[in-house]
């Protein structure tokens, strides 16, 4: 067996009892990621110096009698999130060559609990897209088919993780963007409660909703990073100051008992009759194990998209104008400051113009109450329906999303389509609940399928351990892709 | 909601982008087919709803008066395109 195929938490015991270092598993993953990569195109920037040398620190820490709970682990981090002194770009030409000064909290604390950096992952500028065809560097390839997407805005830190070209990974969600990369890519992806984890050095896409997230080939794997990194940071005021259970602890596989809700609104036209019929299988999968299914409805859901497109393309029009060539990244000097910006502001992508343009419409004087109002209104109805179902319900059980991994290139002429890839996920991000993909087979042509639970917030530990109780039931992580070289 | 060329250049203008005259018109194109899609919340009732402004609702987060260290002005200022005695340098904005 190579070191390689080790999960996290398999590498983690083989650390302990000195089977291994830190430094030949780092290695081991850099040496595929030599191999491998040029198929995948997971990681935009690679840190190999950086990455040797603190797993020689790791090894010697735990030499040393250190036990920290990622101590000399491999990961990958999306390229969203600041890490001092590693460029790091959002995808985006408009901050090329930026060096951040400072770490994001989560990679403070996976430096803290003694994680190995391997890189940054590609993903959508400035996180917006489905399908990482938007990075303005490259399209990364989905490791179960390479002439298919991998999902995005995450798909760097999907693909890096289902490649085994890292133990695990940091994303972030806006609105779906652990879970439906997670899904295409055949791992486990969770977007934690908004609050849970720390934004401060993320870069902003819609700060209502942004929110880190963690991938792993397995639940456990994705609880151990997740554990690491959730938790109160004072620099970011919206980060909850609740105290971070033990996660890990909780995954006991036991849920008998457990009320799972199955949403009638999540089955509907336009849903893959594969992806139903394996996401069906999987909730008479959870009954066996015990849970107790219940029919629930979430009248709103299919609002939740269009407010969606309304509330982050207004956050994002906000956010993003502090773009425009004086503090960091590129300028692209005009005859005057106006047309500077305006010049500079040319090296956003496509997909970022647009959403600048429809959140600075929706925000527009005589359109503010029509849409941006609207939306928010419409918000509260969204909300409100799964405060009602979490009253009769512990779980929400549906499809990540309606189809398998599309062909790169097959979505990117009509943006609305590509958008219709977060309907099952949307809606989470305007509530104030938490979710999680986990796979639960696969279609006919060999690609992955997410069971997407719901959790109420700050219950991840409830959807952990279905999740665990599920997985530890099929082993689908078992199961890992023939990368076309 | 269909929007004309004009609105399509206005917007683009408000959020300081500089569009091609394709660009225009597949933005026109585009950004009309979201609004008309959005158009679908005209079918809510949303007479009296409260807006929701945040996820978790918190209110008023304090933290205490203490001086903490900050990042030096060298750091601050590394990532500016251009920079001197320790400033960002713009163009100028207001005439003689």
């Amino acid at each position: 067996m190579k070191l390689t195929d080790l999960t996290l938490t398999e590498l983690r015991d083989a650390l302990r009892r000195g089977e291994t270092s830190s430094v030949e598993a780092t290695q081991a993953v850099l040496d595929r990621i030599d191999a491998v990569d040029p198929a995948v195109k997971s990681y935009l920037t690679l840190t190999p110096e950086n990455a040797l040398a603190d797993a020689a620190a790791a090894d010697k820490r735990r030499a040393a009698g250190d036990d920290s709970p990622l101590l000399g682990v491999p990961v990958g981090v999306k390229d969203i999130i600041c890490t001092k002194g590693v460029q790091t770009t959002a995808g985006s030409k408009i901050l090329e060559g930026f060096v951040p000064p400072y770490d994001a909290f989560v990679v403070e604390q996976l430096k803290k609990t003694g994680a190995v950096i391997l890189g940054k992952t590609n993903t959508d500028e400035f996180a917006m897209g489905s399908s990482t065809e938007n990075s303005a560097y490259m399209t990364t390839s989905n490791p179960w088919d390479v002439t298919r997407v991998p999902g995005g805005s995450s798909g760097g830190s999907a693909a890096a993780v289902s490649a085994q070209l890292g133990y695990a990974a940091l994303g972030s969600d806006t609105g779906g963007s652990v879970r439906q990369p997670a899904s295409f890519c055949g791992v486990v992806g969770i977007r934690p409660t908004y609050g849970r984890m720390s934004r401060w050095g993320v870069i902003a896409y819609a700060s209502s909703l942004d929110q880190v997230g963690c991938f792993g080939r397995t639940v456990a794997d994705t609880t151990a990073i997740f554990q690491a990194t959730a938790g109160h940071d004072p620099h970011d005021s919206t980060s909850l100051s609740v105290a971070v259970p033990d996660y890990e602890a909780a995954l006991t596989g036991d849920i008998k008992g457990l009320r799972v809700g199955v949403p009638k609104e999540y089955f509907v036209e336009g849903l893959n009759p594969e992806t139903e019929k394996a996401v069906r299988a999987a909730i008479a999968q959870l009954a066996d194990l015990g849970a107790e299914i219940v029919e629930i409805s979430l009248p709103h859901t299919e609002y939740a998209l269009p407010v969606y497109y309304l509330i982050a393309p207004a956050e994002a029009s906000a956010n993003l104008a502090r773009y425009e060539g004086t503090r960091f990244g590129p300028r692209v000097t005009g005859d005057d400051m106006i047309s500077t910006v305006k010049k500079t502001r040319a090296l956003f992508g496509e997909e970022v113009q647009r959403r600048i343009m429809l959140g600075t419409y929706a925000l527009s004087a005589g359109y503010y109450d029509a849409y941006y109002g609207r939306a928010l209104k419409a918000r509260t109805l969204i909300k409100n329906d799964f405060k009602k179902a979490f009253e009769q319900v512990d779980v929400i059980a549906s499809p990540t999303t309606p189809t398998t991994a599309f062909k790169i290139g097959d979505k990117t002429d009509d943006p609305l389509s590509m958008y219709l890839n977060d309907i099952f996920t949307v809606s989470l991000n305007l509530s104030a609940s938490c979710g999680l993909s986990v796979p639960c087979g696969f279609d006919a042509a060999g690609l992955p399928i997410g069971l997407q639970l719901i959790g109420d917030t700050l219950q991840e530990a409830t959807i952990l351990n279905a999740a665990y109780a599920y997985e530890s039931a099929t082993q689908f992580y078992k199961q890992t892709p023939n990368i076309k070289l | 909601m269909a929007l004309t060329r004009n609105d399509v250049e206005q917007i683009a203008n408000l959020a300081r982008l500089e569009l091609t005259g394709t660009q225009t018109a597949m933005y026109q194109q585009q950004l009309s087919d979201i609004l008309n899609y959005a158009d679908m919340l005209d079918q809510l009732d949303l007479e009296g709803v409260e807006p929701t402004t945040q996820a978790v609702t918190m209110r008023n987060v304090l933290r205490a008066d203490v001086v903490e260290t900050t990042l030096t002005m060298d750091e601050v200022l590394a990532n500016a395109p251009q920079k001197a005695n320790n400033q960002f340098v713009i163009q100028a904005v207001l005439d003689e």
